[in-house]
């Protein structure tokens, strides 16, 4: 008899297969505002995110990414707009229905974001003990699993302080790997990264994919890394998504704005 | 003919401005007077998320021993070292003042009286705020900051709860402890310098102490404590929890805590000393 591993939420890989022949988006984002103060950041943000592809947003500094992006995972609440993830709107979500969904999404911020007072271990294994039952061993095995996957396993022990930028990034994918969420958000995963350190990066966006059907989105403005990853390419361009479509489309767009940034970062697809 | 028409133009612009300026002086007067309230309503939101999420699971008993630990544990020497001065100080003026009509035996239980119900938790407190609010503020404060805080809600993990709650039970339950270790080590330096320095006598001290101090003293102390306690966790973990603005915005958030916590230690002081002789607020 064949035995699929199931992920953490109980899903298996065929299940996953059939979701992404059945019903391949993921997330629709709709109408999405949000101001602060006079400053009217998104303007009306529509977009859809594939099931089990890389989906990137991209765009100049202060478009607007970072600002969608907290919006999607309800750090904060859409001024307007919807937000469907499997059939509910997170824009309405509240209190503790919110924070029951939460873990359909993981995150890997900017700036790592990994707990100081912990040491990269428990950075990790954090997910894992606040929200399942497993024995101290089995958090161990799968901590020290995926963190032997990308190459810090020997760094286990210290405190992020004690890491480099690009260390840090790592331990960040892991921890936001850990729970084995729907959804992977990475936010500029690859900034201030080595080619070596960023390729490392992009391969396990890649690899999330490949092994667990995960859902990605990244924002960025690093054009490398866009096209050896991205399955679909949105460009956010003052507030609004400008143009939408795989690399191939995107590269080859009318779409002045969008036309001007690829050809600013001097990237083509071969 | 051409020189009034500009003269003409400048009276309503000018009437504007002064009208501009008269508006924003009195936003930013309104603003002045209304912020104390912001940060009552603030304060207030914070409790009543501390309580909603302190009763429910998950109970993280080891961050609660180590908040308890940080709070209690660490602030020992402080407020010992502190209460062993006070208590010498207080002898060394009483007994001084006293001698003056002969009633220097008395020493020993104005002393007690003093420290139970006043000195030992106001104090306490204050010691409480300058070493474990300060740091609650700027931990949080960075964690804020550096997105941790995020990080946290990212994983579904309820931040008062996981921050706020066990720092406030923490504040609750350890600063009566404190006040009575205060109590006890200021007591220990009044009797040594009274003694030992100023030749009083050893049994009249503590007979008076006996005699004038009884438990609805000490208690007195231990309700004020525990609301100083619950106060300064609070306003600490409301600055750090809400800071923005990077390292300086922490070093001001650490600044207002302090701040903060200090007038509020003094305010509740009076409040609730009111409430418990029951002579009513003013």
């Amino acid at each position: 008899m064949r035995v699929f591993r199931r992920n953490l939420m109980g899903v298996t890989r065929p299940q996953m297969a059939e979701e992404v022949k059945t019903n391949p988006i993921h997330v629709q984002i709709r109408d999405v505002h949000k101001s602060y103060g006079d400053h009217h950041v998104l303007r009306g943000v529509s977009l859809d995110i594939y099931r089990g592809k890389t989906n990137l947003v991209i765009g100049p500094s202060g478009s607007g990414k970072s600002v969608l992006m907290r919006q999607l995972i309800r750090l904060e609440k859409p001024d307007s707009g919807e937000i469907w993830v499997n059939g509910v709107d997170f824009a309405r979500l509240a209190g503790l229905d919110l924070a029951a969904r939460r873990r359909t999404f993981g995150m890997v911020f900017q700036m790592s974001a990994l707990f100081d007072s912990m040491t990269v271990f428990d950075n990790v294994a954090f997910p894992l003990r606040e929200h399942t039952d497993l024995p101290r061993k089995e958090i161990r095995a799968r901590v020290m699993d995926r963190l032997e996957g990308l190459g810090i396993a020997e760094a286990s022990h210290k405190m992020p302080a004690e890491l480099s930028g690009g260390m840090q990034k790592r331990v960040a994918v892991a921890r936001a790997m850990i729970l084995e969420s729907e959804i992977l958000i990475y936010d500029e995963p690859t900034t201030g990264l080595d080619p070596i350190t960023t390729e490392m990066v992009d391969d396990l966006i890649a690899e999330a994919e490949e092994m667990f059907g995960v859902t990605s989105v990244v924002i960025s403005h690093d054009m490398a890394s866009v096209v050896r990853i991205a399955d679909y390419l949105n460009f956010l361009h003052e507030g609004q998504i400008a143009a939408s479509g795989t690399p191939k489309q995107l590269l080859h767009t009318d779409h002045p704005a969008t036309a001007e940034f690829i050809r600013a970062s001097r990237i083509t697809l071969d | 003919m051409t020189g009034a028409a500009p003269t003409a133009s400048s009276a309503p612009e000018k009437l504007g401005k002064v009208r501009s300026a008269a508006r924003d002086a009195g936003q930013w007067l309104a603003k002045l007077l209304l912020a104390p309230f912001a940060e009552i309503g603030a304060l207030t939101k914070l409790f009543a998320e501390a309580i909603f999420w302190g009763i429910r699971p998950p109970y993280r008993v080891r961050l609660f021993v180590e908040s308890m630990e940080f709070v209690g544990i660490g602030s020992v020497f402080l407020v010992s070292l502190t209460a062993l001065f006070v208590g010498a100080v207080l002898a060394l003026q009483l007994v001084d003042g006293f001698r003056d009509f002969g009633a220097e035996n008395q020493t020993g239980a104005v002393i007690g009286l003093a420290l139970a119900r006043e000195v030992g938790p106001v104090f306490a407190a204050l010691m409480v705020t300058s070493r474990a609010g300060s740091a609650m503020t700027t931990e949080l404060g960075s964690m804020r900051v550096t997105n941790q805080i995020d990080a946290l809600v990212t994983m579904a993990v309820n931040p008062v709860q996981y921050l706020v709650v066990p720092r406030v039970v923490a504040g609750f339950v350890m600063l009566p402890v404190l006040t009575m270790l205060f109590n006890v080590v200021g007591v220990f330096g009044a009797f040594s310098v009274a003694v030992f320095f100023l030749g009083l006598d050893p049994g009249v001290f503590m007979d008076r102490l006996q005699w004038l101090v009884d438990w609805d003293d000490v208690s007195q102390g231990l309700i004020k404590a525990m609301v100083f306690g619950v106060a300064v966790t609070l306003i600490a973990c409301r600055q750090g929890f809400f800071a923005k603005g990077g390292a300086a915005g922490v070093g001001r958030a650490t600044n207002r805590a302090v701040v903060h916590s200090a007038i509020a230690i003094l305010m509740l002081d009076y409040l609730v000393t009111s409430m418990v002789l029951g002579e009513g607020l003013f």
